[in-house]
Formats: C-alpha cells, structure tokens, sequence
C-alpha cells in the first residue's frame, strides 16, 4: 500500500449556533469523531445527505475552517493544533477545491483568465507573459479552447464553467483535490464529461481526491474506497468492490436501495422510513437508530464506533461486534 | 383506448429574451389517459418545465407570448378559457406540485391556513371542516403526528415534509390530473424515494392521473408508465418504459441512457456525450441534437418529425426511422 | 475539444440601458447640459460677470432670452457658465462620496473588527439631515467651491458606504469569496478584487443619485449662504442673488431653478435606468 497523503483521526467540528435558551448558543456537532486516511493518487468518495458533515469534512481538510478537535495530516504536517495555521501555508499549494456550484464559484466580474489565474496571483511572481501562457495551458488541460481566457463566466454553460473551475483549482500544481458535489448541479449529459475529466486529470497528474457526493452511483465510477457519513458520523468505509457488492450497515443499505435506477422492472423495497435527524438534537446512541430496520436495544444507548471487519473495512454498527 | 383526459397538440411557447424571441417549447403534443402516470424527460433548457406550467396557464405573463396550439381538457380548450375559468380549474381538476416545497409555502401561515385556503376556495368549507379535513389530509400523505403538526409554520418542517404538505394541498380537492414538476430533486436520496412511494400510493388510492417531470432517467423508470423525452424544446422520442429503457431509438436517450453512472457495474470511464446543451436563443437548422449526434446523416438537415416506429412508439430521428 | 462554446455576448449593459426609456431620456438630458456646459463660451460670447447697470432687470426677450438681473448680467450667460460650476460641484461630490464611501463599506464588511467603529461613526453622521450638516460644515469651512465639495460629500458618504457594505456583505458569502480563500488570496486583496467590484452596480446608482442631491443641496447652500461665492456664478447662487426681486423680476430665479429641476430628474432618470439594468434583485434571469 502507497503513503497516506492525508490521514485524519477522531475529527471533531462544532458549530456554535444561536437558539439555546436565554440567549445562550446551541453547539451543533457536524462532524462527529471520524478517522480516514487517502492514499496517493487515489480517490476517497465520501457520500452522505443533507446535514452529514460531508462538506465540512472536505472545508476542514483544507483549512477553510478550523477543526474543533482531533487531527488532520497532510502531506505530513499537522494542519490541526497549536502551530497548525502555519504548518497548512506550507502545504497550501499542494491541494485546492472544486466547488458544487459553477455559478457562484466564479466571480461574475472577473474575466476567466483572470478566475484561472487567481491561485498564481496569490502566490505572485508571475510575469504578464508566464501568466497568459499558465493559463493557455490550463485551458487546455480541460478542453477548453484558450481564447475563452477573456471572456466572463457567465457567458458559459454549467459544464464549461465547472471546466474553468477545474482549471482554476489545477493552477498551482496541486497534488490533492477537494470536490464538493462537483457534479450534482449538472445536467445528466454534463456530468459525466466532468467526472472522465477529473479521471484522465488524475492519470496524467497522479492526483488524489476526496470526492464528495450525496448518490452512491456517481461516486462509483470514480472512487477506489468509499466512505458513508450520516449525521456527523462515519457509519462505514470500505474498498469500493467490497462496498456496493456486500454493504454491512443498514444505512449503506437503504441508500443503495434508494438510488433509483434505469431499471423499469426492478421492484424497489419499501423507502426508508422517519427523517434525517437534526443534528442539534441528535437521538441518543446510534444516530441512524430512529430509522434502522434493524434497531436493538442498546443502539438507542450507546453509540457504536467504527471497528474493522475485514482488511480496509470498517462499520460503525453494533450488528457486527459480537461476530469476527 | 379510452378517451384521453387531457389532450395536447401542437403546444408551441415562446419567451422574449434580451436577444429576441426564443421558442421554449415547439409544438409539443401528448395524452394522457385518466390514472395513467405519464413521464416528461429532459434536461435544462429542454422546455419540460413550461409545458407543465403552459398546462396550467401559469407561463410568465410579461415575457411570453401567448402559447398556441390547443389543451384539450373536458371538452374544452384551456388556453381559450377566461382567468376566472382557469383558476376554477386549477387546485380543483389539475393540482401541480413544484421542486421546491418551501418557496411554495407561505412561511407566516400555518399548514392548516394554507390546506384550509385551498378547501374554502374550491369546496366552499367552513373554518372548523376545512381543518378536520386537513388532519385527514395530512394523515393521508403519511405525516406522523397529523393533529399537532397541522398548526405548524412550514420551517419547522424538513424538506420532505415540506413536499408532503405541498401534495396534500394538491389532492385536496380529489385533482384528476396531478402534475409534479421535479418533485423529488431537492430532497435527499432516502425521502426521494419516500415521496416516489407516497405519490405511487395516492395515485393508486385516488385514481388520478399524473404527469411526472424530471431530470432524472431513474425516477421515471421506476414511476411513469410512458415517457416522453424533450431536447431544445422538442420531444425526441415517446415511448412506453420498458421499450425506452431496453431499446432506446433515439441517439439522444441512448447517450442520456449510458451515460447514467451505473450502481451495479463497474464503469472506469462513463460513455458521454459530447457538447453541451444548445443555448435556447441559438438557431440550429434541422435536428436540434446534430451538432453533438454520432449518427447524423443528410435527412437530419432538413426538421426531422416526430413519426411512429412500433406499437405506442415516436421517435424524431430520420436514420432510426429509414427502413 | 468536444465544447462548443455559446457566441459571444458583448455590451449586453450598454445594449440593455440603450433600449430603457428613462434612462435614455435621462442620457439625453444630462449629455446636452454637459455639452452646453462645457461649450458656454462659444454659446453666448458675453461675460457672466460683467455689469452693465444700463440694462437692469430687462424681461426676456429677443437679445436677452433669459433677461437681466440686477447688475444688468445677461442671465442666459450666467446660467450657462452656472452649469459649468454647479454639475462640476456635483460631480466632484458624487466621486468624492463613492470613493470614500465604497472604501469605508467594503473595509467593513471584509475587516469584522473595523465594522463596528466604522458603522458607529456613520451612525452619527446619518443621525443629522444630510443637509443640516452639509450647512454646518459649509459654515465651519468658509464660503468657498471647496468646502461645499466636501461638506455636501460628508453628508453623503454615510449612504453609500452603507449600500457598498450591504452588497459587499453579501458577495462575501458566496463561493467564489471561499474560492478565493483556498487560493491562499489575502483578505485585502479579495476585499479588492472581488467585493469592490461586485458592489460597482449599487454604488454607480447610488452615485446618480448623490449627484442629484448634490445640485438640489448646492442651491440650498448658496441659498443660505455657504455656497460657492459670488460673483463666479452656481445655479444656487444666481437665485440666491435674485431672491430679493422675486416679484417684479420672477426671471432670475425660474431659469437657473428649471435648470436645477431638469439636471435633477436628469439624472434621476440616469439613475433608475440604471438600476433596473444592474440591480441584481430587480434582474430577471433569462
């Protein structure tokens, strides 16, 4: 197995949000103790649903905002703790973001060469003339032509401006990506343009990703391991080949069984029942607990926490601590 | 077959844009049988969505023209009908639910103000009624806790609660059309497939008919019975879903089709197709899918039509049509 | 390359305002008072200052069109060469107010710990009528061209650095602004780049309209006698001086009061054309 390029252990986030009682400020736990590591050049897809800490996972990881407790390491630097702020500029260049919405990512004042440009602008030291020739360069890179370099974003479609968001993030060389959903505001056509993209840029770069996503399907055709986060929590994480042919948590399940498919005969089993919880009033124990089909008593008490069951395969499920 | 319910021919819409006028729909045409569930397929730009609205007559006043052509329901012609006629029909016989369900809801009215709004409009209800009719009618789209949660205002709802109170609001008049504009695409995997199952079992339990609009190829073969599929405002191919799904004709639902990332398989580069969707406002002479088809030919320049190919089917392609 | 890329899109603001009716109108106006202006000399030949006691008061007619006032000046000449330093004052105001004015609204929404102060001081400002404190300071700095520049430019820095903020506050939240961030761009440069520059739209409206007020509050000035001094002649201080023979010489104050009137819906026309082009709240997307 290659070096972990980024290892993260027992990862907390807090939010400190108002609604506690006499003005005091509620602490929302969106991510809740999770441990992964990514190895170079892989990919890791971390798919969950609205409120699972997916996207702040990816914001910690990069330093968008600071982890609460628990630790990050990135290319061996400890970007958490004391001294974490400047161990991350260190790093900085070696990993960037792609954003979920190619609309709101892309200032609409800026012209596209200059949104590409921004990361070396950053960095400056760049003549006029290295610029333009980067930037050429990176247009290509994702097949666009490089005359769109002066016109403004606004004038694309989604799939071009998610383009021009690639390049943007490849600017610097960086060997780690971070994409937020890059797919999901794209139409069906558009989305697999994206992810062959993010695939050939992977084999000729030797990029690593954590590629966020809400749909299982997506994640599959990019993903070497995939993690499922729900409420905060990593529930499961597995080799890809383990994961969709035998899920072990009832949650992994049901989200298999949810996507629904191109498949008009296939009978689907009944939909998942109850809501996604609130994580300002997390359940007791188990946060999938409410819903699972498979509820024991103590899952209502106590929490389970991530065990391996087979090489690289980890469950948070109390189904699976009495067996191996 | 059995006469249609609603009748669409030759529904042609156009929208003025800042760079002239631009048609979003183009003589679009469909039936739909009563208690059938019939699927609309598109991406963006595709014109699935302002057919719906067209249907209803809800189109944006100031930028469209009229649309023309002709909506057959009940005998009658609704783009012919008064505002005053329209509006009768509209919540009464076809009910319509949006992607969105908390921009439909008035945040400062309770969910039994904005039910209770719809029965005293429609069915002439007093305040006391119209409220024990609420409960029954929340309880009907599955919402636990019925009684209490009637007097809630809609934030305090998730989104998919939200959708659910925004389909008892349809069906509480008995609609005999429902149409679902993207009903599921704002919510998560898990309540999508909830709210599927949930208006599968009204529409079987209240025998209405109901048109589906989506993006996504998954929702409709596991909801419609029939599917059209729309590109730049035209319909491709219709066709019923087994046949679409097993044989597609048209090169547009093919590629649509393979390029759906697969759960079951493992794909290491999904097929796609290349291009993008065509700017609304751009003229593209004949077929508006040639400039990213594979299989274009010289019968494509020319407006390809939409012609029969098999038992229920239609397809807009002259080379899957030629013998 | 397997991307078509939709056709160009240029002007499209220019083409959008072009097509507005009151902002076109509004154009018009303001583009030939600025010519008129601007042109004055080789307009009327004659000199706003000299007097000619000869010719008092004479009603408008055919070698005076606008009259004469009490030193005998030839008011269409005064009014001419009143443009050139009442839209002058106006302009100057209006550039003084934005700069400021966007400067001190985009520090405040990018820097958290300068809001504060910032906005406590604009507070106090916008506490008094614009106008009672531009006559204050007016008063504090002397009667000069300068010091209604500024003093009408204090008044009105306060509402533009609270619209340059509000706009500024909301680009801040968008993704581009984290973009941005995890490019490594420092918080002075992205409040540079990216915040001044989306706040543009807000701020140039805001600007018609504080060059606007700007010509109705220099009359008020020059009124009460802090305006720019005589015998250099303002819209303002032409009725200022003309005030006292009301009656039997109307003339003196209606020419420069229908210019004052006709800059102002001028360029408040200027204005809401461009509002309902840039203002991305009134914005329809296509």
């Amino acid at each position: 197995m290659t070096a972990a390029i980024v290892k993260v252990r027992d990862l907390v986030k807090d939010f400190a949000v108002p609604g506690g009682r006499a003005g005091a400020k509620a602490v929302l736990r969106a991510v809740n103790h999770i441990s992964f590591d990514i190895a170079l050049g892989e990919t890791l897809g971390l798919v969950g649903e609205s409120g699972s800490g997916k996207s702040t996972t990816g914001r910690l990881l990069v330093g968008l905002i600071s982890a609460t407790s628990g630790e990050i390491e990135l290319f061996g630097e400890t970007i958490t703790g004391p001294g974490g702020g400047k161990r991350l500029e260190t790093v900085r260049r070696k990993m960037q973001f792609v954003f979920q919405d190619p609309h709101g990512s892309l200032d609409p004042r800026m012209r596209v060469g200059d949104c590409i440009a921004e990361p070396l602008d950053g960095v400056g030291g760049f003549s006029r003339r290295d610029r333009a020739d980067r930037v050429a360069e990176l247009l290509e890179t994702v097949g666009l032509p490089r005359a769109v370099a002066d016109r403004y974003p606004h004038e694309f479609s989604g799939g071009q401006r998610q383009r021009i968001g690639i390049a943007r993030a490849l600017a610097l060389r960086p060997e780690f990506l971070v994409c937020d959903e890059p797919v999901s505001a794209l139409d069906v056509s558009m989305q697999a343009q994206i992810i062959n993209l993010l695939l050939d840029l992977q084999d000729r770069f030797g990029l690593s990703y954590l590629f966020i996503a809400h749909d299982l399907a997506v994640v599959r055709s990019i993903a070497a391991h995939v993690a499922v986060m729900y409420a905060g929590a990593l529930v499961e994480q597995a080799p890809k080949s383990v994961l969709y042919a035998a899920p072990k948590h009832p949650y992994t399940q049901a989200l298999l069984d949810a996507v629904p498919r191109p498949e008009p005969d296939r009978v689907r089993a009944p939909a998942l029942g109850g809501e996604i919880p609130s994580i300002l009033n997390p359940p007791p124990g188990c946060a999938f607990s409410p819903r699972c089909p498979l509820v024991m008593e103590r899952c209502r008490s106590e929490r389970p926490m991530p065990r391996a069951i087979d090489a690289g395969h980890r469950v948070a499920c109390h189904l699976y601590e009495t067996k191996s | 077959m059995t006469t249609p319910l609603l009748e669409v021919s030759d529904l042609t819409v156009r929208f003025r844009t800042d760079t002239g006028w631009m048609t979003a729909v183009d003589k679009v045409s469909l039936q739909i049988a009563p208690g059938e569930a019939l699927g609309i397929v598109g991406e963006s730009g595709s014109g699935k969505s302002v057919t719906a609205l067209s249907i209803l007559r809800l189109h944006a006043m100031a930028t469209t023209r009229l649309p023309t052509g002709r909506i057959m329901w009940g005998g009658r012609d609704l783009l012919g009908l008064s505002m005053r006629d329209m509006r009768a029909i509209r919540g009464r016989d076809i009910a319509m639910i949006f992607q969105d369900p908390m921009s439909s809801l008035n945040p400062v009215l309770t969910i039994a103000d904005q039910i209770g709004e719809t029965l005293r409009l429609h069915q002439g209800l007093d305040a006391a009624a119209s409220r024990r009719r609420a409960i029954e009618l929340l309880d009907l789209v599955r919402i636990p806790d019925a009684a209490r949660r009637v007097d809630e205002y809609p934030h305090r709802l998730s989104g998919g609660m939200r959708q659910r109170v925004m389909i008892a609001i349809a069906i509480a008049c008995r609609p005999k059309l429902l149409i679902a504009d993207e009903p599921t695409t704002a919510l998560d995997v898990t309540i999508q497939a909830q709210i599927l199952d949930l208006l599968r079992d009204l529409q079987a339990e209240l025998g209405m008919s109901v048109i589906l609009i989506t993006h996504d190829m998954g929702v409709i073969a596991e909801f419609a019975r029939r599917v059209m599929v729309m590109y730049a405002g035209r319909v491709v191919e219709a066709a019923p879903v087994g046949g679409l799904f097993t044989a597609p004709l048209h090169p547009y639902t093919e590629g649509l089709l393979a390029s759906i990332p697969k759960l079951d398989v493992d794909v290491r580069r999904l097929p796609s197709i290349p291009g993008s969707i065509p700017d609304p406002t751009m003229v593209i002479q004949g077929c508006r899918f040639g400039p990213r088809c594979p299989i274009i030919e010289a019968g494509c320049r020319q407006d390809p039509m939409l012609l029969p190919a098999g038992l229920e089917r239609e397809v807009r392609c002259p080379p899957r049509i030629a013998p | 390359m397997d991307d078509a890329v939709a056709p160009r899109r240029r002007f499209r603001v220019v083409r959008k305002l072009a097509r507005h009716r009151s902002f076109s109108i509004g154009f018009v106006i303001m583009a030939a008072m600025l010519i008129i202006a601007i042109a004055a000399p080789y307009i009327t030949g004659l000199d706003p200052t000299a007097m000619k006691i000869r010719m008092r008061f004479r009603p408008p007619q055919g070698s005076f069109w606008f009259g004469t006032d009490q030193f005998g000046r030839d008011l269409l000449t005064r009014v001419l060469y009143g443009a050139r330093m009442s839209l002058w004052i106006a302009l100057a105001v209006a550039l003084l107010s934005g700069v400021v004015g966007a400067l001190i609204g985009v520090l405040s929404a990018q820097f958290r710990r300068l809001d504060s102060l910032l906005m406590r001081i604009m507070d106090a400002l916008m506490a008094a009528p614009a106008i009672m404190l531009a006559i204050g300071l007016g008063a504090a700095l002397g009667p000069q061209t300068h010091s209604v520049i500024i003093a009408l430019a204090v008044a009105y820095i306060p509402r533009t650095a609270r619209i340059v903020r509000a706009s500024a506050l909301v680009t801040r939240e968008l993704e581009f602004i984290e973009a941005a961030r995890v490019a490594g761009i420092s918080p002075l440069r992205i409040m540079l780049r990216h915040l001044l520059p989306n706040a543009m739209g807000p701020l140039l409206v805001q600007s018609t309209f504080v060059f606007a007020y700007a010509i109705l509050a220099e009359a008020a000035l020059s009124f009460l006698g802090v305006g720019p001094p005589p015998p250099a002649p303002s819209w303002g201080n032409i009725i200022a001086e003309g005030r006292d023979f009301s009656v039997e010489a109307w003339w003196i104050m209606v020419f420069p009061g229908a210019a004052i009137s006709l800059a102002a819906l001028g360029m408040n026309l200027v204005g809401d054309g461009l509002r309902d082009v840039l203002d991305p709240r009134l914005k329809v997307e296509s």
